[in-house]
């Protein structure tokens, strides 16, 4: 099973770590990666099981990027990540993003994240091909491959 | 075999940036590439090389061409990008909650 795992110590209480994971995701996320057409406004996370995962975009149109399958404050979150290779919206195709929160002491967390089933993605040559073509997708992928190596030429 | 710096110092130089993205569009052979680019036909072999030896692409021939195209395998690596994203997005997600009271 193909997954990427990453995690990061956070100087707060698990509590207000899970708050800001799921109810501020806006605040954090990084604004270039989104999927909409129109610039993204906010983040809708549902907190409860199926809930939605969505973009709103700057003119109100909802672009779904999955659900969440398990809701487990202040220690465990499960989304279910249906954005595939070409970054459109696929309800067939679930990847699992499972977060985790741990506390080490009164005052910080260990936060420790896995995006699991990548092998589902099953970047087929012709998709890959299509989707380098276009705009978004790996298109995207390649610019900013292409803009990091230019921050490390400088 | 070629990592992930190779491939940022491969594609560190435009005019390979530039050799890339046109790959990227569809397979081209040396003749192909050089056509439209400022740069001699030597000079686009010897880029081509770089972005082979990176495990950027790949290099097949028909007939007494050479045709070259992107190495999907390499790039096609949803996992690589993932990873650097989520360490981005977490990174990020520190900071907001560290500024939270």
């Amino acid at each position: 099973m193909s997954s990427v795992r990453t995690e990061v110590i956070v100087e707060a209480p698990a509590d207000r770590a899970f708050r800001v994971f799921t109810e501020k995701m806006q605040t954090w996320w990084p604004q270039s990666h989104h999927v909409g057409k129109s610039e993204m406004k906010s983040i809708v996370l549902e907190l409860q099981p199926k809930g939605r995962w969505a973009e709103v975009g700057a003119d109100g149109k909802e672009t779904p990027w999955g659900h969440v399958l398990v809701f487990d404050p202040p220690r465990r979150l499960v989304l279910a990540w249906q954005l595939d290779s070409d970054w459109a919206f696929d309800e067939k195709l679930i990847t699992e993003v499972e977060v985790r929160f741990t506390p080490m002491g009164d005052s910080r967390t260990r936060v420790a994240l896995e995006h699991r089933n990548l092998e589902r993605f099953g970047a087929k040559e012709e998709q890959v091909r299509k989707s380098v073509g276009s705009d978004g997708g790996w298109a995207l992928l390649l610019r900013n491959f292409a803009e990091k190596a230019a921050e490390r030429a400088a | 075999m070629a990592n992930q710096s190779d491939r940022f110092a491969a594609l560190a130089d435009p005019t390979r940036r530039e050799i890339f993205e046109k790959l990227a569009r569809k397979p081209l052979s040396v003749a192909e590439i050089a056509g439209g680019l400022s740069v001699t036909r030597p000079a686009v072999s010897q880029h081509l090389k770089v972005l082979k030896d990176a495990g950027l692409v790949t290099m097949k021939s028909e007939g007494t061409r050479n045709v070259y195209q992107i190495d999907f395998k390499a790039i096609a690596s949803m996992r690589d990008y993932l990873d650097r994203f989520w360490n981005k997005a977490l990174a990020a997600f520190k900071d907001a909650v560290e500024k939270e009271k």
